[in-house]
């Protein structure tokens, strides 16, 4: 038997390791894209594991808009992604610099 | 018994592949593993009786998505020396951010009555003949009809800006214009003129 904590446990480790993604891929755009996707599924799990444990059916309902929203999202950055490489032939966040954030 | 050790191999394999992700060289590596972390979590929810959300996260999400992922990383001629560059130079604060998260979490986690509810207890088994996908499609149907709506809807909005942002048009590029060519009307093309008749010399 699975329990909550356990599984709570689980994403937060996931969750905590995209983070550490983060920090360590700051240069690559893709790279941050994925991360992004690993906390999405951290936070999925969240969901479904209260689902099961409250038997309540509307977590499931969220997760499956979170998978909704989550797929055009990494659809909008990439294309982003294409358009910025065709411009500037680099992917690199740094050499993004044109709004002189 | 057999789901705790089901669901000990599963997350051990999760992890890590999600450190996999993050500390591949290669992204297409990085992809790969995340493909493996998303095969690994249906499994999980498998176990967890979200029978449907499992197999929509491997249709959606391997078959799509991630084949999305590898398309653009294959496509992109990337100078990864570059972008690897300085890679630990900020590694220190982000294992000190993930182990500070994971501590906090399992703090309130394991703490008991921390969530206010008994988190060491298992959820309890549906019956033989429940339909996880029948309950979801119910509800999503019925209560979520609008919601369902916007979702698609959005994933319209989606497709569109991805196709706006990414067709390119080439100059010099030799094709026909059907729309100019339906839309051109005889007086833009021929010009009848009336003139006087000229005398014989």
């Amino acid at each position: 038997m699975i329990t909550l904590a356990q599984l709570l446990t689980l994403s937060g480790i996931l969750f905590s390791v995209a983070v550490a993604g983060i920090f360590l891929n700051r240069k690559n755009v893709i790279l941050l894209l994925m991360c992004v996707e690993l906390i999405l599924l951290a936070a999925n799990f969240n969901f479904i594991a209260f689902s099961r444990y409250l038997s309540d059916l509307h977590g499931q309902v969220f997760v499956f808009f979170i998978l909704t929203v989550a797929a055009a999202e990494s659809a909008i950055g990439l294309a982003i992604l294409v358009v910025l490489f065709r411009e500037r032939r680099s992917i690199n966040v740094e050499d993004l610099n044109t709004l002189k954030g | 018994m057999l789901i705790q050790g089901l669901f000990y191999l599963f997350s051990a394999i999760l992890v890590l592949a999600a450190l996999g992700v993050i500390s591949a060289r290669n992204p297409v590596y990085s992809a790969l593993a995340l493909v493996m972390c998303f095969v690994t979590s249906a499994a999980i929810w498998l176990l967890l009786e979200a029978e449907f959300l499992a197999v929509v996260l491997v249709l959606v999400y391997v078959g799509a998505v991630m084949v999305l992922f590898l398309f653009v990383v294959m496509m992109l001629d990337i100078n990864l020396a570059e972008l690897r560059q300085g890679f630990t130079r900020f590694a220190w604060l982000g294992w000190l951010t993930a182990l500070a998260v994971i501590v906090e979490i399992a703090g309130v986690v394991w703490a008991r009555g921390g969530l206010g509810i008994d988190a060491s207890a298992g959820g309890t088994a549906s019956a033989a003949d429940y339909s996880n996908t029948l309950a979801l499609g119910t509800l999503l149907y019925t209560r979520y009809a609008y919601p369902l709506e916007l979702a698609a809807m959005l994933l319209l909005v989606a497709i569109v800006a991805a196709i706006s942002l990414t067709m390119r048009r080439r100059a010099g590029l030799k094709q026909q214009d059907i729309s100019a060519q339906v839309a051109v009307r005889a007086e833009d093309r021929v010009r009848l003129i009336k003139m006087a008749s000229e005398k014989r010399p």
